[in-house]
């Protein structure tokens, strides 16, 4: 097993930030001139680092997959974004937001890199306000703030039910002018294929212009991912159908570990799956939850009625509902981590409780909300979420509870990152979703655009100037040395073995199937015998897709269903890589529920003795072959490891 | 429940930008109403696919009406029939059995066909890149309640930054022009303290920048607005109109 140096600097949490960058190496203006970074991605943490990186003066080259940088998935964030401001005056701190993180994730997150994160939150704030993010004020021309899953302070930053659109259109605006500087050069309907080695250090990037369908080279100092998730794995999840692992994969192939993939988050506040047509799943924000209050019949009948569509929620009486979250969980009640509420949902339909036809449903219900504060109030608040409930559905929310089930959203894994957000490849970075550092085993509302942009704007255009200052990376390299043609050979001959099989079945075809394996082996609840069904039926999946995909058209000018197949070969060694990290964790924390390992009342049991540590998988030159696993073990100092309570 | 219906499907089909393009006739059979128009057409690509037919192109993303990547004109209106409704948010119970439903890209001289329904925006980008910012270098900001902004404003700010970058306004646009998406970029700002300084600037550049890219004038038709999905008010280009004159005045 390889030790694993997370770099974590010396002092106190609360120091660590400020004395790294007392110390840390500079690029000197001049200098900066010379440099060129490749980052891949515009999301929130794409987009801010390239533009941060142009105003420092380096050169980027920034590359997405659709038409523009706006498009990436973190435009539909809606519900807010976190920041230790405590402009509520309600008790909140740097430490608070850094405390409740690391809770909300279950003890499963790196204390150093969560500090950081809760210290720079603050910034962000200021930084978005001063580019024009229209954030809801209060009449007194101040900030607004609401209140998110698992925290008791109101600390969450929004703009309606969009702030994921304002935080990226303003990081957009940034980038926009970076382009117009000449710092940034974009790449739209480019997708990353490869990262490009060179003497040990990530060099460059094979990508392919997805209109010609070419293959582009590209080389730079370094290159930074921000690539996103692999929720897609599952084909039914809330990120958007472009989102994929592919670039997160290529990494991990050349040999940089893939940290806690089976962290994945299950969003319990999505529209349920109806029908087997579905591309995708919607979410419903996690602040409707300030709101509404989640309920099943107490009577099993009333539920069966529900199913057979014989009763309606609303003309089930008040006695007659289980608020099973303010029931079990009366401290934090229908403000639980989003783990908890999605395995409750799931644990009151598993007994049939479930309140729609397929059974897999639950009430969210605005009822008593309307009562109390009136229908206009309500729909200031949530009115665009509940017209897309009732475009979507054809029920109306103001007048029948709306009916929500758990959806995959949001992967807490990611690529192995140093203090430094480094991986263990030289030159290669990864930043926000892309990366594993900062969630645990569980992300806290609201966080993940705080993540994005804390790495982005204010992390990343640190700690790589740190890897830049060293002189002997400073010589540009040109593409046509062969490191570049092997890598781009081995693409060229990836797609010409996919173009080859022609067989019967569709991409998508095949990748709901594997959905389907994920969702139900790898999903919500796990168990050892489960996981092995799992990891058997997706190697099934792998043969068949080698053997009877069936790809139209040529690999010449642009070719959806192609680009699809390139995707759906790394899902699938990705899905194995997230059922191999469930199998290994023999313990329950945050999403990742081993049902071998609950409490007497069906609480998540860790086990801190055993698996208190980041689990590194390692590549083994084959798909097929089993990764490694080395273990980063987790030092906290600054926060004493608890089991979670959200009861009292 | 949602019925099933059957309809006609007539949609756009262009090999490239410089080819000539034409219908192709589908006929769909017992598309459940709840499907989505985009899984209607994924339901028309797989069938596709298994006959072994290259399936028809067009962008989309977020399938939650936020990305702006979805751009179809469907039936005579951009996004289809519903108001206040992104293409990807339509859904099939929308439509009638026995129906014929024509879509076709979004047709603009400035947005030119990629492949079938699937356009170039690229011009999008470039008007944003000539002024749809506020310069603030990253770390330079002041503490975000130093500057209260009356709720009012913010919220007008936060109508006009709704804005998803679809094209939409440029599709219902008789004379194709760009008035609605860079007014509400520039009255988001201008509504903001912090965009004002730079407020004359912004306004020039970007109208020159869209009248350089061969988009259209704008004569008041109000077709934009109508059609906007996300409802963006006609008002901005008002707004937009007069941070232009007086920045003019001001030279």
């Amino acid at each position: 097993m390889a030790t694993i140096d997370s770099k974590i600097p010396e002092g106190p949490v609360a120091e660590k930030w400020t004395n790294y960058k007392a110390h840390q190496r500079l690029v000197n203006p001049k200098n900066k001139l010379k440099l060129d970074v490749i980052v891949v991605g515009t999301g929130l943490a794409g987009a801010s680092a390239a533009a941060s990186l142009g105003e420092m003066g380096f050169n980027v080259l920034n590359f997405c997959i659709q038409d523009s940088p706006r498009r990436a998935h973190s435009i539909a964030a809606q519900g807010g974004i976190n920041a230790a401001k405590n402009y509520q005056n309600d008790g909140d701190s740097v430490y608070r937001l850094f405390y409740d993180t690391v809770k909300g994730g279950d003890y499963r997150a790196r204390e150093a890199n969560v500090y950081r994160l809760a210290e720079v939150s603050a910034n962000i704030i200021d930084q978005c306000v001063a580019q024009g993010v229209p954030f809801a004020r209060e009449y007194g021309g101040l900030l607004a703030n609401r209140s998110f899953g698992g925290v008791q302070v109101s600390r969450t930053f929004y703009a309606k039910g969009q702030t994921g659109q304002q935080l990226l259109l303003g990081a957009y605006s940034a980038l926009s002018r970076q382009v117009h500087e000449g710092k940034v050069k974009l790449f739209t309907r480019y997708e990353m294929q490869d990262v490009v080695m060179v003497d040990g250090r990530a060099r460059g990037i094979i990508a392919k212009n997805l209109v010609t369908g070419k293959m582009e080279r590209f080389s730079a100092n370094a290159v930074v991912l921000a690539t996103g998730g692999y929720g897609n794995t599952y084909f039914l999840s809330t990120n958007a159908m472009a989102c994929n692992c592919s670039a997160a994969i290529a990494a991990y192939r050349k040999g940089a570990y893939f940290a806690n993939p089976a962290f994945v988050q299950i969003h319990p506040t999505c529209i349920p799956v109806h029908g087997d047509k579905q591309s995708k799943l919607t979410l419903m924000s996690e602040s409707l939850r300030n709101d509404g209050r989640i309920w099943v019949p107490k009577d099993i009948e009333d539920a069966k009625k529900l199913q057979a569509g014989t009763l309606q929620g609303k003309d089930i009486p008040e006695e007659k509902r289980d608020y099973y979250l303010e029931r079990r969980y009366p401290a934090f009640g229908n403000l639980v981590p989003r783990d908890v509420a999605s395995r409750a949902a799931k644990e009151r339909c598993d007994k049939g409780f479930g309140v729609n036809n397929t059974g897999k449903a639950v009430f969210l219900d605005f009822s008593e909300a309307i009562q109390r504060l009136g229908k206009d109030v309500v729909a200031q608040r949530y009115g665009n979420l509940f017209d897309m409930y009732e475009e979507i559905t054809n029920v109306n929310p103001y007048e029948n509870p709306m009916m929500i089930y758990p959806a995959i959203h949001y992967t807490m894994g990611g690529l192995w990152v140093d203090y430094e957000l480094q991986t263990n490849l030289k030159g290669l970075f990864a930043i926000g979703e892309c990366n594993f550092s900062d969630h645990g085993a569980n992300r806290l509302g609201a966080s993940a655009l705080m993540q994005g942009l804390a790495d982005g704007y204010f992390v990343l255009p640190y700690t790589i100037q740190n890897y830049l200052a060293d002189q002997s990376i400073w010589p540009a390299i040109k593409t046509d040395r062969p490191e570049f043609d092997e890598v781009e050979k081995s693409v060229n001959a990836k797609i010409d073995h996919l173009m080859g099989i022609h067989g019967k079945k569709s991409v998508d075809s095949i990748h709901k199937e594997l959905g389907k394996v994920m969702w139900e082996y790898v999903g919500m609840g796990r168990t050892k015998e489960g996981l092995l069904t799992g990891l058997k039926k997706i190697e099934e999946i792998r043969n068949e897709f080698e053997t009877d995909l069936f790809i139209p058209g040529s690999k010449d000018g642009l070719n959806v269903e192609l680009d699809k197949a390139i995707r759906l070969n790394d899902f699938i060694t990705m899905g194995k890589l997230i059922a191999y990290d469930a199998l290994n964790r023999e313990e329950s924390c945050g999403g990742h529920f081993r049902e071998e390992h609950q409490t007497e009342e069906g609480e998540a049991k860790r086990d801190d003795e055993n698996f208190f540590y980041v689990a590194c998988w390692e590549y083994q030159g084959d798909d097929k072959k089993e990764p490694v696993l080395s273990k980063e073990p987790l030092v906290y100092e600054a926060i004493k490891v608890q089991t979670r309570n959200y009861k009292n | 429940m949602d019925k099933n219906i059957s309809f006609t499907l007539r949609i756009w089909r262009q090999n490239g930008p410089k080819e000539k393009g034409h219908f192709d006739e589908f006929q769909m059979k017992d598309i459940p109403g709840d499907t989505s128009f985009l899984e209607m057409l994924d339901i028309l690509n797989e069938q596709l696919v298994e006959q072994g037919k290259e399936p028809v192109v067009f962008d989309h993303d977020c399938r939650e009406g936020i990305c702006g990547m979805c751009s179809l004109y469907i039936n005579g209106h951009p996004h289809g029939p519903a108001t206040g409704a992104t293409t990807c948010q339509i859904y099939m119970r929308r439509f009638k059995d026995g129906d014929t439903i024509t879509v076709e890209p979004w047709r603009s001289a400035a947005f030119p066909v990629i492949k079938d329904c699937m356009v170039d925006r690229g011009a999008f980008d470039k008007i944003m890149q000539a002024g749809g910012y506020i310069s603030v270098r990253t770390g330079s900001a002041p503490d975000a309640n130093n500057i209260p902004i009356p709720k009012q404003n913010a919220d007008l700010a936060m109508d006009a930054a709704s804005c998803i970058g679809c094209g939409c306004c440029v599709a219902a646009c008789k004379n194709g022009s760009a008035m609605l998406f860079v007014s509400a970029k520039v009255s988001q700002l201008a509504l903001l303290p912090q965009g004002r300084v730079e407020a004359a600037r912004r306004a020039k550049a970007m109208v020159a920048k869209m009248d350089e890219l061969g988009f259209g004038a704008c004569t008041n038709t109000g077709a934009c607005a109508a059609e906007c999905p996300k409802s963006v008010s006609i008002s901005n280009i008002a707004r937009l109109n007069r941070e232009f004159i007086k920045a003019k005045l001001k030279d």
